[in-house]
């Protein structure tokens, strides 16, 4: 719950500066890219490190009830879906408090990752990798990484740890 | 219990031993239920009998009448979960379970199925994501006019076999900190004996013993941890022959990594009333990312044979030590005599996750055979047999497939078996007609990438990303359906199936062997040959175990249906495409176009002249 306010948005804010400053110049000057829309990056088939990440922690943790590659299983939804038209804060929300509903199929419950740091530390790397795979950017399966000199996010990303 | 009632508990145990020794079998051996397992006309225990063989004496369906087999009659469970284990048959009355919300239905098979009593428990919805894989329960036990179910919440239940009524209730875990129940107990001589799920939370696995008339514990085995906690004779108790010494756990742990050292207890329990001895596997160790937790990791991965009174054990093995692929050690231990290079032997058979197929001296713990029963299986080159060898026992493992000298944030690719095993938890049959297994198995391959995590109680506590795939040069399928010479440590048919086969067999004097798909089949096949006999495709994909038993003078074969379970959630989408080179074919095979969601029986019989 509370990694939501402090590591969470914290993150959040740190990937939404960075998205202005060193992902904008990879992409075409007057072209405003907001990262909510797209958190990643994706060169020659393949990914920047955040979506990478992504993959790896959303197979860590989600995969579990969502499926492999978040194409949804017997017990829970195919994400690829969901995060079609879905916002990162509704994204965000629903993977720190969790939600529960009951219908034919019974109770059906996503857990509350709020003090998981494996995941809230995480959450917007997971994001990019859904989004990028409801974008159909990224394929199933491991994705290539970008070679890390060249991958601004990574080098973001160290910078921060 | 406290730590300074743990260690007096542990010595009054050890000196137990010692007094038992003697008398052991008058004292406490269920009697009804020793005889009753003999009974071909009941199915009285989940596994058909102490042994676990899933074999039946009755014949009346048989290798030349299966193919006229048709659906007697059906009941709906009104759970769309996944359904593993099956229903009871005791005179006249059939005792169905369900997963969460773990219903229990007493039908009267006098009355086509009415519904005599039924029980629903219970239980806070918050424990259902800390089910790791689907919400199954593997059925329910009966002993001395009880049915004991083991719920989701870890609580375990008597009900009045006759009226459905709660005669007691304990609690064997703590799902806040992600311990929960799936596992079917056994219920031997006076006591029910129940382990806990929860190896992806950082838990520390048991096995207790219940008494059946009051539910009061009266003993808890840890797999892990101190020796007065797992119930460890350093002296008595024999690893691979040698006494297991002091600390023989704590020892092959870094630290206090024990205390989420995982080795849960979510497998079968079979027992030898001679012997006195009862026997099951412990699951992976806590984090599937080895580097976290250098060591062998005793005693997770490990079979344990233990005196029924006490809980002392009197032999262990541990099958995979130091794990990195999540091969738990929990599948079932078939009981039965045989004859190896010439002696007739007590063996205990053991088709393991990591794709060896053990058979070990049931007495002594003696290793006799250890042979791949998957062709695929490639982590390791063999398992050392020789005795003067400083591996005796150990798998020789392969370089390439270690994810641990591999090492972090490295993926390890082409890894077979998949962390599902060669086979899960689902059981096999044995026939003593033919003398062989008849073992359902799992044909995946994986990629492996383990990775630094931290541990909050109640949340998963993993550590490793996977991908799966079909087993690559292959024929393509998911599973196959093998019948196994367990002396020789030979394959002699094998059944090539689509989807992994996550169904238990059964074996009659009918000389045919029964299970399920996953597309929803239950199949008939020829016992010597594979050949099949017989298909019928039911409503759901069926992840239960096949039962039979006799009503009115006729023979039923019974099923539950109802898709779900670790195979529902990795294969409803379809495998991801294997490494590029590796050649798999038929990946992204989705099984959500074959099946869909849905608890049912399915009871089958003969036509009637
Ligand atoms: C224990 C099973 C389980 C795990 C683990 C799990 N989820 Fe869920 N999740 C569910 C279920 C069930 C739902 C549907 C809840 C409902 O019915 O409202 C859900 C819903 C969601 C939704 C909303 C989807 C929609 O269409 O509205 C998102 C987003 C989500 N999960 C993300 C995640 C992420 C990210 C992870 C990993 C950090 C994760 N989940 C792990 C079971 C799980």
């Amino acid at each position: 719950m509370n990694y939501l306010m402090s590591a969470a948005t914290g993150f959040c804010g740190a990937m939404l500066l960075f998205t202005a400053a060193s992902l904008a110049p990879a992409q075409a000057q007057d072209e405003a890219v907001d990262w909510e829309d797209k958190p990643y990056i994706v060169e020659d088939g393949k990914v920047d490190y955040g979506t990478y990440n992504g993959f790896r922690r959303y197979h860590n943790t989600c995969h579990t009830c969502h499926g492999p590659d978040g194409m949804g299983s017997t017990f829970a939804p195919a994400l690829v879906n969901s995060l079609k038209d879905m916002s990162y804060a509704d994204f965000a929300a629903t993977v720190a408090n969790g939600r529960s509903s009951s219908g034919a199929s019974g109770n059906s419950v996503m857990p509350a990752f709020g003090d998981n740091v494996d995941v809230m530390l995480y959450i917007d790397h997971i994001y990019a990798y859904l989004k990028a795979r409801a974008d159909d950017a990224v394929g199933r399966g491991r994705p290539d990484r970008i070679d890390p000199e060249n991958d601004p996010v990574f080098q973001e990303w160290q910078a921060n740890q | 219990m406290g730590m300074e009632d743990m260690k007096k508990f542990g010595l009054m145990a050890a000196c137990s031993v010692l007094a038992l020794a003697a008398t052991t079998s008058l004292a406490t051996a269920n009697d009804e239920l020793v005889e009753m397992q003999q009974n071909a006309k009941n199915w009285v225990m989940q596994l058909g009998n102490y042994s676990a063989t899933r074999y039946s004496e009755l014949e009346e369906i048989n290798k030349d009448n299966v193919g006229d087999l048709q659906v007697a009659w059906s009941f709906s469970t009104g759970v769309l979960r996944g359904h593993e284990g099956g229903p009871l048959v005791i005179d006249g009355v059939m005792y169905v379970h369900t997963p969460f919300p773990n219903k229990v239905f007493a039908l009267d098979l006098n009355d086509n199925g009415r519904i005599i009593w039924r029980y629903e428990p219970e239980q806070d919805p918050n424990v259902i994501p800390v089910m790791c894989c689907d919400t199954v329960n593997r059925g329910v036990a009966y002993g001395d006019g009880k049915i004991i179910l083991h719920q989701a919440d870890t609580n375990v239940v008597a009900l009045d076999a006759k009226t459905g009524e709660e005669l007691w209730k304990t609690q064997n875990g703590d799902p806040s900190k992600g311990e929960t129940g799936t596992m079917s107990p056994l219920i031997a001589g006076d006591k029910v004996l129940v382990g806990n799920s929860g190896g992806e939370f950082g838990v520390q696995g048991h096995m207790t013993a219940y008494n059946l008339e009051t539910g009061e514990q009266e003993w808890r085995a840890y797999s892990v941890g101190p020796d007065d906690q797992i119930l460890l004779d350093p002296e008595n108790t024999t690893h691979l022959g040698e006494p297991v010494g002091e600390n023989s756990s704590v020892d092959t742990w870094e630290g206090d990594q024990w205390q989420l050292g995982g080795g849960t207890v979510w497998g079968w329990v079979s027992y030898d009333p001679e012997l006195n001895l009862v026997y099951y596997g412990s699951g992976n160790p806590g984090t599937w990312n080895p580097a976290q937790r250098p060591g062998d990791n005793r005693w997770s991965m490990t079979i344990f044979a233990r005196d029924l009174d006490t809980g002392v054990a009197k032999w262990v093995y541990q099958m995979t030590p130091h794990d990195e692929w999540d091969y738990d050690g929990v599948n079932e231990n078939i009981l039965v005599d045989m004859e190896i290079d010439g002696e007739q032997r007590k063996v205990l058979f053991h088709p393991d996750r990591n794709g060896f197929a053990y058979t070990l001296d049931r007495e002594t713990g003696e290793l006799l055979v250890a042979a791949k029963y998957d062709p695929a299986v490639n982590w390791a080159t063999e398992v050392v047999m020789n005795e003067d060898d400083e591996q005796y026992g150990r798998p020789q493992v392969v370089a390439e497939y270690s994810t641990a000298q591999n090492g972090v944030d490295v993926n390890s690719e082409g890894i077979c078996p998949a962390a599902l095993g060669t086979k899960d938890q689902q059981p096999s049959a044995y026939s003593p007609e033919t003398g062989l297994f008849y073992i359902p198995t799992n044909h995946v391959c994986m990629d492996y990438e383990p990775f630094q995590v931290s541990y909050t109680a109640g949340q998963p506590y993993v550590g490793a990303t996977l991908s799966m795939y079909p087993a690559p040069d292959s024929h393509g399928g998911m599973g196959n359906f093998i019948a196994w010479d367990a002396a020789a440590g030979e394959i002699v048919w094998s059944v090539e199936e689509p989807f992994s086969v996550w169904s238990g067999a059964l074996a009659t004097a009918g000389d045919i062997v029964f299970y399920g798909t996953l597309e929803g089949y239950l199949k008939a096949v020829d016992m010597e040959t594979g050949e099949e006999l017989y298909r019928f495709k039911t409503p759901s994909g069926i992840i239960g175990n096949v039962n039979t038993y006799e009503h009115d003078g006729k023979q039923y074969v019974a099923v539950l249906s109802g898709i779900g379970g670790w195979a529902g959630i990795g294969l409803a989408a379809g495998l991801t495409e294997g490494t590029d080179g590796l050649g798999a074919v038929g990946a992204y095979q989705s099984l959500s176009d074959y099946t869909q969601l849905g608890g049912q029986l399915t009871v089958f019989s003969l036509p009637s002249e």
